[in-house]
């Protein structure tokens, strides 16, 4: 059962993200952070500050369209309306019984249904970002803002690592097993509002956990600005799966980066539903630190109107005998454009690495713009490696095969199309999330 | 399991020069005096000369493209280089008329007389003047100019001047600029319409002197329906000092012809080999680079494609070979630019030791475009535990009806083969050189005969005792 936090969440300062006096008001109200937090906020400030905007020449931006954006146009924004929180609430309902949610809306905590007893005994954290700084400052000292991204998006991070005040931690002890997933929703309601989503996940040895994020807005046409980031830390055979369904108003400058570290035999599953955003930037790195981890990275993106979807990603093996397997698909409609870029480092002492890697872009209009940039950086030599990258439009011999059968074109069409994204939709275990996301997937057939 | 040591390989096949006496040397560095003094001594038009020195402003406004690729590049330094040198002597028309010295240096080489009897005409060049080139009679009937760079634009201005620099304009990269700055030798072309020269034309080239850098510039043409076959040859002595080369090979293939371009580069490995290559395909006409690697200390090579018209055709097969020190970073690039065009890239790398073999690619398909076709596959196999290789293709596809397929793959030398072959009386390196060949098979079966006989013996010699 959820419960909407009825008191004023709190408060934060109102301000433009590119200004200091947003930051330091911020900071001022943040006290029950540590020093080490305290210092590590003002060093990505300051990097922030000092970062340019990505270049025209950097290689990590080839194929992007140049970014011109003024950080002020955005801002933290303020207590959202009584009306808007109800309906994002009412809304945050993927599955009608999940095991425990947080509901923020433009950063604001509005609603939880914390995680049974029973586990908060075994030592299960689900908390805010805000809470779990407050609680468990040794493990967010351990963990928070640990892993560097190098993919490009820095500026971004070092602003989201400053600002980020909405979020969730979640840690599991070692052996304790959560099969149903915790849900987290984000809500962008207010017009050029910054939201700043994080998500840690720290699973210990033996344990499991299942992790849905879920990104939307109260208005499709609504400008706003996201920077979000979230991190796994899988430890010795843990098992953790994590699904981040973005999908943002047509308006939202997004920027996600995600980083996974995986230990000894670790078994790691993320999947990325792509669907909002003007233009929607996405880093996915994936460490494997140790033998024996099989991670699979899995995206289905679906791009409309003018949408830009920009997806890079890393996979990087440093222990040897483990396995990466990467699949990103994109069904592209209209004039939209997307950009696949993936690197696949494999160590000197990464032997017997198993790495694949392929995108797969669907081009439905000819106006369309598929890039791929599929990368192999190998130095081990025992390893099977090995990336695809294909672009092409619906098979006519199978289109002509259907409607032979008496299947009319465009509905063979949209069969045709939705078998496309059927190959990560099945990934999603539960049949409740399945449908609901495959039925949000359809509805942009249907605008 | 095999685990070989890095490989000792025999550097020293062109480890050779010969006392030359220069007549013509433009001394150290580049500037405007060295770029007019190349020209004069050419005797060149004043365009080309004009031509000469805006391309030495575009070098100089260049920056290093170091944010991509190969921070080795540093390591050219522009001033210390020779950019020109030559012995005065007109090309040469018949075997006998060439110096003594330099016929030396070819017959190490393997370009012995006999061989001119199928090779329907040879054009080698030492250091910057072509030495002798010479051409059976049969084709100049037919109207086939081969020329050197200097004489072609001196002589036949009404045919090269059309193309030159179009296909690769000065401001391409840095190192084209340097090339249109001082170029010298290289071959210049011409099939008339309908021609099919039958044999191939080849020519050698060869950097005999220390810290000189060869830029040499190649422009074939083949006119409607023609068709033509040429074999470039690269190799240098060994000297202490880093050398550059920096060459521009145009290609021109007018509606319905075929243009078939093959390489084999050995440079000794303290070469930098920095080469533009581009071809422009009309109507129906084909373009195929061959394109082998075996030497140089890094080579940044990728031969491009522009599909100009309906149904013409670009291919691009290329063998790299990355030993211990080398960076063979190859690749290829297809630029559709109208309906119905095809292309197709094969590209198989070897790296041993340390050494470290890149593909870089790019497929570029506009929008308004209609059924475009592009396969692209990479190989790479990895030799020694500490051997590296990357892939980075690019690929862009808008437009209706066209498809692209790539595909990478990375392996190594199976170990059950390898004991296979070891047990019925192989030794190890002969099992592993076996092996290495069966990996690039299926691409050498489409080189001529003699240079996949060549490629085999070559990929021999390299493998031997790398393992053990």
């Amino acid at each position: 059962m959820s419960t909407t936090i009825s008191e004023a969440p709190a408060p934060t300062p109102v301000g433009t993200i590119g200004d200091s006096a947003t930051f330091n008001n911020l900071a001022s109200t943040l006290t029950h952070e540590s020093a080490w937090l305290k210092n590590k906020r003002q060093e990505c400030w300051d990097q922030f500050q000092e970062l340019p905007l990505p270049g025209r020449k950097d290689e990590r931006w080839r194929f992007s369209t140049r970014l011109s954006m003024d950080f002020n146009e955005y801002r933290l924004a303020g207590t959202p309306d009584p009306d808007a929180v109800e309906a994002c609430i009412d809304q945050s309902e993927l599955v009608k019984n999940p095991l425990a949610k947080l509901v923020f809306v433009d950063n604001h905590l509005v609603a939880t249904s914390p995680i049974a007893d029973e586990l908060k005994e075994k030592g299960v954290i689900f908390e805010s970002l805000t809470d779990g700084i407050q609680n468990h400052p040794s493990l967010i000292e351990n963990y928070l803002f640990g892993e560097e991204a190098h993919l490009g998006s820095e500026k971004f991070i070092a602003l989201h690592n400053a600002l980020t005040h909405a979020g969730a931690v979640i840690y599991v002890p070692k052996g304790v097993e959560l099969k149903d997933p915790l849900f987290i929703y984000h809500w962008t309601t207010q017009e050029q509002t910054a939201v700043f989503p994080h998500t840690l996940v720290i699973a210990e040895a033996n344990s499991t956990v299942n992790v849905i994020d879920v990104f939307n807005t109260s208005d499709l046409q609504l400008p706003a600005f996201c920077s979000a980031s979230g991190n796994i830390y899988a430890g010795a055979g843990a098992h953790v799966t994590r699904k981040v369904i973005q999908n943002w108003s047509y308006e939202t400058a997004s920027f996600q980066s995600d980083a996974t570290i995986a230990a000894r035999d670790s078994q790691v599953k993320t999947i990325a539903i792509n669907l909002g955003g003007k233009r929607a930037r996405f880093e996915n790195q994936l460490r494997i630190t140790e033998p024996g981890a099989h991670v699979t990275m899995h995206s289905l993106t679906v791009s409309q109107g003018e949408q830009e979807f920009d997806q890079r990603t890393f996979q990087s093996h440093e222990a040897p005998d483990a396995v990466s397997d990467l699949l990103y698909k994109n069904a592209l409609l209209d004039e939209s454009r997307t950009i696949f870029s993936g690197i696949i480092n494999v160590k000197k002492d990464a032997q017997r690495t198993d790495a694949y890697q392929t995108n797969r872009n669907l081009l439905l209009n000819p106006k369309a713009d598929a890039n791929s940039l599929p990368g192999l950086e190998i130095q081990a030599n025992d390893v099977k490696c090995s990336h695809g990258a294909t672009t092409g439009q619906l098979e006519s011999e199978e289109l002509f095969y259907m409607m032979q059968r008496g299947i009319p074109k465009r509905v063979a069409q949209q069969l045709m199309v939705f078998g496309f994204f059927e190959e990560i939709l099945e990934k999603f275990d539960t049949d409740e999330v399945r449908d609901n996301i495959r039925n949000l997937v359809q509805s942009k057939f249907h605008q | 399991m095999i685990n070989p040591s890095p490989i000792e390989i025999d550097r020293d096949k062109g480890n050779f020069s010969y006392e030359t006496d220069y007549e013509f040397d433009a001394g150290v560095g580049l500037n405007e005096e060295v770029v007019k003094y190349i020209s004069q001594v050419k005797g060149e038009d004043e365009w080309i000369t004009d031509f000469r020195l805006k391309a030495l402003n575009v070098f100089n406004r260049l920056p290093m493209p170091t944010h991509w690729a190969s921070k080795d590049l540093e390591n050219i330094h522009f001033e210390k280089i020779r950019y020109y040198l030559a012995k005065g002597q007109k090309p040469s028309r018949t075997w006998e008329e060439v110096p003594d010295e330099v016929k030396e240096t070819f017959e190490r080489l393997g370009i012995p007389e006999q061989e001119r009897k199928f090779l329907a005409g040879v054009e080698a060049q030492f250091d910057s003047e072509a030495a002798y080139s010479r051409m059976k009679d049969n084709l100049e009937k037919e109207g086939v100019i081969f020329v050197g760079s200097t004489e072609g634009l001196k002589e036949y201005p009404e045919i090269f001047r059309k193309f030159f620099g179009k296909v690769i304009p000065t401001g391409d990269n840095k190192f084209a600029a340097l090339n249109s700055a001082v170029f010298s030798g290289g071959s210049f072309i011409y099939v008339p319409p309908g021609v099919k020269v039958s044999q191939p034309l080849q020519a050698y080239f060869r950097i005999n002197a220390e810290n000189f850098g060869q830029f040499e510039r190649t422009l074939i043409i083949a006119d409607e329906g023609a068709e033509v076959t040429y074999m470039e040859g690269c190799t240098a002595p060994k000297f202490e000092t880093s050398t550059l080369h920096s060459a521009v090979v145009e290609l021109v293939a007018l509606k319905g012809a075929k243009i078939q371009y093959i390489t084999v580069q050995n440079w000794s490995n303290n070469v930098f080999n920095l080469v533009t290559k581009r071809g422009l395909a009309e109507e129906d006409a084909e373009i195929k680079w061959i394109d082998c690697n075996i030497g140089s200390r890094l080579t940044m090579k990728y031969p491009g494609v522009i599909l100009n018209g309906r149904r013409a055709r670009g291919e691009v097969l290329s063998i790299a070979l990355a030993n211990n020190g080398q960076h063979q970073d190859t690749g290829a690039k297809m630029i559709h630019r109208a309906d119905e065009t095809t292309s197709n890239i094969i590209s198989k790398s070897i790296s041993v030791g340390e050494g470290c073999a890149t593909y870089r690619g790019q497929v570029h398909i506009p929008e308004h475009l209609k059924g475009c076709k592009n396969n692209t596959e990479c190989d790479a196999l990895l030799i020694n535990t500490n051997s590296r290789t990357d892939t980075f293709p690019a690929i862009t596809v808008r437009g209706d009806d066209n498809s692209v397929q790539h595909e990478a793959s990375v392996s190594k030398v199976s170990a059950e083969q390898i004991f296979y072959m070891m047990q019925r009386g192989l030794s190890e390196g002969e099992a592993m050189s076996l092996s290495v060949n069966g990996f690039v098979n299926d691409l050498t079966k489409f080189f001529p005969m003699e240079y996949s006989v060549e490629l085999k013996r070559l990929i021999e010699l390299e493998m031997e005792g790398s393992v053990g």
